[in-house]
């Protein structure tokens, strides 16, 4: 798309964010270009060309813009600028550096760099003089808050280049050229450390994309035990508001086994995004023992800044993902909510007076979110190396209602689904991820199967399922009591509604603010399960149906204790020494 | 009205709908005020030369041939310290009588604050209602609404918190007040003596409604104001923000837009994110508070406007009647406010968040109680207990007219335990019960 001429052309008209623009020259879709307003540049992006009309889309305020504003097109898509020092930065949608931004207010038109241009970084060679290199290539290397940061070849150089030169280790700042490389015809091509990519395409520069098999460790056991996540793998939690979706976020963005956290807050709440900015340098990073903050980046598009630009903040997101993977890294990516980026969608199509789909969403809703989707994933790259997306967006379904639009689009791209249910939120059963509707289409898959049980433990499946027709026959269970009244059934089906509580307050309930209890690995996960279906397996002999609640109470409490105590510790096992004895008091 | 010298004067409408009228102009910015058969309007539409303007109070009587004339503008509002004490109209019009405001002018609608420059909120807000301040802690820098059915007392309820919490202003965005209601307003701020530090911007039923659209922006610029410029802790009322969005739907309606969900336009979330987020903790001292009500019709909060709203907001405020009491409580299950950990226990006393929880649940078994009773079951002697002490419970806490300090609210909780339970009922951590059970 890149043009030796600029095109121009002049404001047309005026509906809220959406300008048309009067052009003299050929446009692309998507397209970047700036309003000029007397002191001010608005950026803005293409969305539509009819005749000699360019429809555009502005990322900020359009008060006081008047027909014949002049407007320059860029020649190029919204662009992300890829570089070191990404890392425990704070961006808006558009990648402009927050903190770098004067006064409390946002000023319209201000548009601020997104890396450090002095900071000088420790760069070493990994490629050499005479190396053939193809985009993503690595090059060099330097280390970003402890983080080998893969210098590569630009991800938009096409077809295969020869090394002729690459600079000795040493400091350099960012726009050093580091490397020089020649393509067939022999022309030359200088290369810094900053590349930069369209955020609305997916970045390819890697041989193939497996299935994901591998488990992705969250911490939290309503997730890892019954319905995993892997790496690379696609996962959505939708939930009406006060189910606590947000702090299921939260902690699975603090304790999942990634190298790098990115946290899209798309449309969402100020203040939580202030909790973020307040908690994360504060918080220890569990695997590195360095702060959390150092690892993570924030896209910060709150639901009071321009909507356009919320469009773009999952894009600007999932594109740093994709750069830092091409690094051989493990991503974990959350976006909070992607509700809000298709109802800004939805706003646009409105104003562009396109038919509207479903409760007035683009027709195309669902193309969106599944694309979007597909750029996550597992993927080996070009020297053999791996790295993953792995991404968990939350949904804010209107109403609550799991048959709107966006629920249901995204239940058609992603692999994972954790509904998040107001009566469990109601009875404060956190996290309230509904264990008999959420599904994780993971646990079929031969290969994730062949790795748990490498991995966790043979009969760690089996265990898994028989956990889940505990819960299933408990569900029924108690469905009959609630009919029958508590003396009308017989009392198994207390003792099976009793059982299925059992697994629901020990391994389902956590409480994310306990310092033990928050995160559980893997191998603890396995031990509590096993311990619980143990009991779950066992007969007992009650009198009524009184003496099943009390007992099941009180084995309940014991569980929790060893689940507040510090695995295999003397008070863990003091706990559970208590129990054996309790339950064999009982035992048949 | 204002009249610059030299101003073009437009005569001819092309266009004229029930809210907006259209007609060839140039040099018009867009969002920009104008004045048409000496109305005022806003642009909202612009293509070529043709100009779309929304008339705030309705086009009836309005002539093709009318004069429009545009002031170059967004439209804006006067701030100084004398706002203090005063009634305006949607305009920002004094409407009691008064002088005219002398101040800077400043355009309504600001942009954003910077998420990095916020503060996390941390100053509790005080209120007197046990509901509130026991189980639902306000924080300054919240935002926050009642969700409440057209007949509960909420403007009541409002007009307390109001005057209880210690904000250095008090800003009321009243739209589609009834006049009954905003008389009530000015007569409970007279009788408080606080005159000189509220401000009241009011739209009342008796005025088009289209005007209430300027409302939230015109009282949150006053706010901005006492909060940015002079560091002042500030508390905003809005009611009804129901009818707010009502208006919304009303213009894209006119505007031919695609209704979304509930006949509500599609811009809704952002249209009420926009108003909510102002609420802010300042890093220079000053904070705004929001305060809203929302009408329900029915309790149904899955219609668009309470839903979104529930999205944007810090929780939400459930007004309810308890029939056994014959008061209205504020709802322990249904109301929540996101920000309390931030503040209980720790500006409040240590054993606030154990006590709450431990009522709360005390109060859901006494409802368990209730469905077992209604449907025939028999009690249990702790059935019979939890009654008891939801009775209790509910008129000497939950209550809207309980006028208490925090302490004292937590004073009440130990002796309705202490009352009606052991210790292993309540199930509160030894140290606090080693404290304070009251046996």
């Amino acid at each position: 798309m890149e043009r030796k001429n600029k095109t121009t052309g002049k404001v047309a008209g005026i509906v809220a964010n959406l300008v048309i623009v009067d052009v003299s020259g050929p446009v692309a879709q998507n397209e970047i270009c700036f309003i000029h307003l007397a002191h001010e540049r608005l950026m803005a992006e293409v969305i539509k060309v009819v005749g000699n009309h360019a429809y555009v889309q502005v990322f900020e305020s359009t008060r006081g813009l008047k027909v014949g504003s002049h407007v320059e097109f860029e020649g190029h898509m919204l662009e992300v600028t890829l570089g070191p020092g990404i890392l425990s930065r704070n961006y808006d949608g558009l990648q402009n550096d927050l903190d770098k931004m004067e006064g409390v207010f946002l000023t319209r038109g201000e548009y601020t760099d997104p890396l450090n241009r002095e900071v000088k970084w420790a760069f070493k060679p990994i490629a050499q003089k005479g190396d053939k290199v193809t985009a993503g290539d690595w090059l060099g290397e330097v280390s970003e808050n402890g983080m080998p940061h893969k210098i590569m070849v630009p991800f938009k150089m096409e077809g295969r280049y020869e090394i002729n030169w690459v600079i000795e280790a040493g400091n350099y700042v960012v726009d050093e050229v580091i490397a020089k490389i020649t393509d067939d015809e022999g022309n030359e091509f200088p290369l810094t450390m900053v590349q930069r990519w369209p955020v609305k395409m997916a970045i390819r520069a890697y041989k193939n994309k497996p299935r994901p098999f591998r488990l992705l460790e969250t911490g939290v056991r309503c997730i890892d035990t019954l319905n995993p996540i892997t790496e690379g793998g696609t996962g959505f939690i939708p939930g009406p508001f006060g189910t606590g979706k947000t702090v299921l976020q939260h902690a699975i963005s603090k304790q999942a086994e990634a190298d790098i956290v990115i946290i899209a807050a798309c449309g969402e709440r100020a203040n939580e995004v202030v909790e973020i900015f307040t908690e994360f340098p504060e918080l220890d990073d569990p695997r590195t023992g360095k702060k959390l903050i150092e690892r993570t980046t924030i896209i910060a598009n709150t639901s009071n800044m321009p909507v356009a630009a919320r469009e773009a903040s999952v894009y600007t997101a999932m594109t740093l993902a994709e750069y830092y993977r091409s690094m051989g890294l493990r991503i974990l990516l959350m976006a909070d909510s992607t509700s809000r980026w298709a109802q800004a969608l939805r706003e646009m199509s409105n104003r562009l007076e396109e038919l509207p789909g479903p409760d007035a969403f683009p027709m195309d809703l669902s193309a969106v979110i599944s694309n979007f989707y597909s750029r996550a994933g597992y993927v080996y790259l070009n020297n053999g190396s791996t790295g993953s997306i792995t991404f968990i967006g939350t949904v804010s379904p209107a109403g609550g209602n799991l048959k709107e639009p966006v629920t249901e689009s995204t239940r058609k791209a992603a692999r994972c689904f954790y509904g998040l249910s107001q009566a469990r939120a109601d009875s404060k059963r956190y996290p309230a991820i509904d264990p008999i509707d959420s599904y994780s289409k993971y646990l079929e898959y031969p290969e994730v199967q062949e790795s748990l049980e490498k991995n966790v433990g043979s009969e760690w499946l089996g265990d898994v399922l028989k956990a889940k027709d505990v819960l299933l026959r408990g569900k029924e269970a108690m469905e009959q009591i609630n009919i029958l009244g508590d003396d009308s059934v017989p009392l198994s089906f207390h003792d099976r509604y009793w059982k299925s509580e059992l697994i629901d307050f020990v391994i389902l309930q956590q409480d994310a603010f306990d310092k033990i209890d928050c995160s559980t690995p893997m191998k603890r996960q396995k031990y509590m399960l096993s311990s619980v279906l143990k009991v779950a397996d066992s007969e007992f002999t009650f009198k009524g149906f009184e003496e099943v609640s009390g007992f099941f109470k009180e084995v309940i409490n014991y569980f929790k204790q060893m689940n507040y105590s510090e695995f295999e510790s003397e008070q863990f096992k003091a706990h559970e020494k208590a129990l054996q004895a309790f339950l064999k008091e009982r035992m048949n | 009205m204002e009249s610059q010298a030299f101003q073009k004067i437009y005569t001819k409408l092309t266009n004229i709908t029930k809210a907006t009228v259209t007609l060839k102009a140039t040099g018009v910015g867009y969002e920009e005020m104008a004045v048409v058969y000496g109305r005022l309007a806003q642009v909202v539409k612009i293509i070529g030369d043709q100009i779309t303007l929304q008339i705030f109070s309705g086009t009836e009587g309005i002539p093709t041939n009318a004069e429009v004339t545009f002031l170059g503008r967004p439209p804006q509002l006067k701030v100084s310290d004398q706002l203090g004490g005063r009634f305006f109209n949607a305009f920002g019009d004094p409407i009691d009588g008064g002088p005219e405001i002398e101040g800077e002018v400043r355009d309504i609608g600001s942009p954003s604050v910077n998420p990095v420059r916020r503060r996390q909120p941390s100053q509790l807000i005080a209120t007197g209602i046990a509901g509130i301040d026991l189980n639902n802690s306000l924080v300054s820098g919240q935002k926050i609404p009642f969700f409440a059915d057209p007949d509960q007392p909420y403007n009541q309820v409002m007009a307390n918190v109001a005057l209880r919490a210690k904000a250095d202003k008090i800003i009321l965005g009243g739209m589609g007040l009834t006049n009954d209601d905003y008389l009530y307003f000015k007569k409970v701020f007279e009788n408080a003596g606080a005159l000189d530090r509220i401000i009241s911007f009011v739209n009342t039923t008796e005025n088009p409604p289209v005007e209430r659209l300027l409302v939230p922006d015109m009282a949150l610029t006053a706010a901005e104001y006492f909060a940015v410029d002079k560091n002042e802790s500030v508390l905003v009322l809005l009611t009804d923000m129901t009818l707010f969005a009502d208006a919304l739907s009303i213009v894209s309606n006119r505007m031919d837009q695609i209704p979304s969900k509930d006949s509500m336009p599609g811009s809704l979330y952002s249209d009420l994110a926009r108003i909510y987020e102002k609420a802010v903790q300042f890093p220079s001292g000053g904070s705004i508070t929001i305060i809203a009500v929302t009408t329900l019709s029915g309790g149904d909060i899955t219609h668009a406007i309470p839903d979104n709203t529930g999205y944007i907001t810090e929780g939400q405020l459930f007004l309810r009647r308890d029939s056994d009491i014959g008061k209205v409580i504020v709802d322990p299950f249904r109301s929540l406010s996101r920000l309390k950990q931030l503040v209980i226990g720790k500006q409040t006393r240590k054993d606030h968040p154990q006590v709450m929880n431990a009522a709360v649940r005390l109060y859901a078994d006494a409802a368990n109680a209730k469905t077992k009773l209604e449907n025939g079951f028999d009690l249990t002697d702790y059935d019979e207990r939890t009654l008891d002490f939801a009775r209790s419970y509910s008129d000497k806490l939950l209550a809207i007219d309980v006028n208490v300090d925090t302490e004292t609210m937590l004073e009440i909780a130990w002796d309705l335990f202490g009352k009606h339970f052991s210790k292993a009922e309540v199930g509160v951590k030894q140290e606090f019960t080693d404290m304070y059970w009251k046996g």
